[in-house]
């Protein structure tokens, strides 16, 4: 009983420092995202000044005068609609091409599929900074600087998400398939009526990881927009921030506005997020 | 009949399917890809009034001997060595800290997550303010409070000891919380039996974890490593952001000077050339991640 009273002991005092460990590194971790919110509440003048005292996470008086001169400095509007359509029609579409593409690799038996499938595993390997200068050469002698279809149109096939569909499909029960055929169902029609609904794990994988992905695209925009008609957000609050004059109230009111969309989104299907994160990691 | 011709070829519906995505990877992957190979044994310059001409290994030998360029790599190298051991560091013990089922892990676990979903564009512009110079930065006078006063204020984006280290930091922030996810969820598929043996066995925490729990977390380490390796080598949005290279080079990284050399300067064929040799680099790094994944999988 009295070993048994300090084990107890013991496993309290050790979750209370796992609890305070975790506090503290929480603590920390959170500090830049305050910042961020707190100063887009404050006057201009006073975030940076106030940025190394409590202040910085705790304002004296509140107000909304940063987010409407983000809207009277910059195009918000514009760049957030830029942002949404570019990066929702690459998952869209990507969704659709690469997972016919990962069904027909691990379910479909076709000449050249060896071949083919072993070209992608190999493009898996090709980052996008490796292609960056010469895929922006081939876009400019296209005509398509400063278009959505240039920000769109390249990064619809992805070897990483063909090869996250082929994974999740060749685990899947070919009984799937057989029950389809004797109904009469075609390759298309089994498809999108039989496999797609019981892969919806894998599309929200995918889904999510190229959202990331290309939500914070940054080099590409940046060279191939020139100026703010197409621009998308992680390209507009770097100039919003070298636009004079220095407001950091404004800054960190457009950055707030940028992030809470998908903040927003995160924290309600942030399982989803943690899964398919993890996902990415065990088929890697 | 129906049933023979399911089990047979299935080539026209299969390139229906396949068709677009392979078209898609050949057209703007593979295509660029060669182009730059290609472009990389040339002496091609926009607006230069020089013929465009085969020269062979020259504008490798220019990046090699270039101190620009050479910075840029030790750079890489630098950032490489010191936040791939950090942020897997920090990542697992946040991981282990959330494995231990305390009360509020899903909360802790989304808040460290948090910065993940932060464009790295957004974390430059946050951290520029942090960095701000003087005692009322964020950073100096953290510094100062945890140093009991000890610290002086520092110009850290423009002090050539600190820049890099101070971009390595927000690296870190803003990548942990990826790796951390990827390996709870290796630590949720460690199987309890094998604590519970160890335990009988009469190993104490601290051996669970070096022979339990690192063993199994083994596939998960390298493919973080490996990932955040790679990510070390394709940094640039902080740079551009931040510190544009400066100060004196203190934090140019290959990709900057790749863009440097393809728009500042035009020239295409060395942007091309220092495009290959870090496609190089990163070939090497998956090598590697293959082959120690390879290896596991034969002990196995």
């Amino acid at each position: 009983m009295n070993t048994s009273g300090i084990a107890r002991k013991r496993r309290w005092s050790g979750r209370a420092a796992g609890h305070a460990a975790l506090i503290v590194s929480v603590l920390l971790f959170i500090v830049p995202v305050l910042l961020m919110l707190i100063g887009s509440l404050k006057p201009d003048e006073r975030v940076l000044v106030e940025a190394g005292t409590i202040k910085a996470l705790w304002p004296d008086s509140v107000s909304l005068q940063n987010y409407a001169d983000v809207f009277r400095r910059a195009d918000f509007a514009r760049f957030l609609v830029n942002s949404l359509f570019i990066t929702g029609s690459i998952v869209s579409a990507g969704l659709l091409v690469n997972s016919l593409a990962g069904y027909a690799f691990a379910r479909l038996r076709w000449r050249g599929r060896t071949l083919l499938f072993n070209l992608v595993l190999a493009v898996m390997v090709v980052p996008f900074e490796a292609i960056a200068v010469p895929l922006f050469y081939q876009v400019s002698i296209l005509g398509l600087r400063d278009t959505y279809v240039a920000q769109i149109l390249p990064f619809i096939a992805n070897a990483f998400s063909i090869f996250l569909f082929y994974s999740f499909f060749i685990g899947l029960p070919r009984e799937l398939e057989e029950s389809a055929r004797v109904d009469g169902a075609g390759v298309l029609r089994t498809f999108f009526f039989i496999i797609a609904p019981n892969a919806r794990p894998v599309f929200a994988t995918v889904a999510i990881l190229s959202f990331l992905t290309w939500w914070g695209s940054y080099l590409w925009p940046l060279m191939v927009t020139i100026g703010p008609g197409v621009r998308p957000l992680p390209v507009a609050i770097a100039t919003f921030y070298t636009l004079p004059p220095l407001q950091w109230g404004d800054i960190l009111a457009f950055g707030t506005m940028m992030v809470m969309p998908v903040l927003v989104v995160f924290v309600a299907f942030q399982r989803w997020f943690v899964r398919g994160v993890a996902a990415s990691a065990v088929k890697g | 009949m129906r049933r023979r011709k399911a089990l047979g070829d299935q080539t026209p519906v299969a390139w229906l399917l396949a068709g677009p995505g392979l078209l898609g990877l050949m057209l703007f992957i593979v295509l660029p890809f060669l182009l730059a190979v290609v472009l990389a044994f040339t002496n091609l310059r926009l607006g230069s009034p020089l013929p465009l001409e085969f020269v062979g290994l020259k504008q490798f030998a220019r990046i090699v001997s270039d101190p620009g360029f050479q910075r840029a790599l030790f750079n890489n190298l630098v950032f490489a060595m010191v936040v791939v051991p950090l942020q897997t560091g920090i990542a697992l013990g946040l991981a282990l800290l959330l494995n231990r089922g305390l009360r509020g892990t899903v909360v802790f676990r989304t808040l460290f997550f948090m910065p993940v979903v932060f464009p790295m564009s957004l974390v430059a512009v946050i951290w520029i303010l942090i960095y701000a110079p003087g005692a009322s930065g964020m950073m100096n006078a953290f510094l100062e409070m945890i140093t009991w006063g000890a610290w002086q204020p520092r110009d850290f984006l423009r002090d050539p000891l600190l820049a890099l280290p101070a971009l390595m930091l927000l690296s870190v922030w803003q990548g942990a919380g990826f790796q951390m996810v990827i390996l709870l969820a290796g630590l949720q598929s460690v199987p309890e039996e094998l604590y519970q043996a160890a335990a009988l066995d009469g190993a104490g925490r601290w051996q669970q974890f070096l022979h339990v729990t690192l063993p199994q977390l083994r596939n998960p380490l390298i493919f973080v490593v490996l990932v955040t390796t790679i990510l070390a080598f394709r940094v640039f949005d902080q740079v551009q952001i931040m510190t544009r290279g400066g100060p004196q080079d203190a934090t140019t990284v290959v990709m900057f000077e790749t863009v440097q050399a393809a728009f500042t300067r035009q020239q295409v064929a060395r942007a091309c050339a220092m495009a290959v040799v870090f496609f190089l680099i990163v070939l090497f790094v998956t090598g590697l991640q293959r082959r120690l994944l390879r290896q596991q999988s034969e002990v196995a």
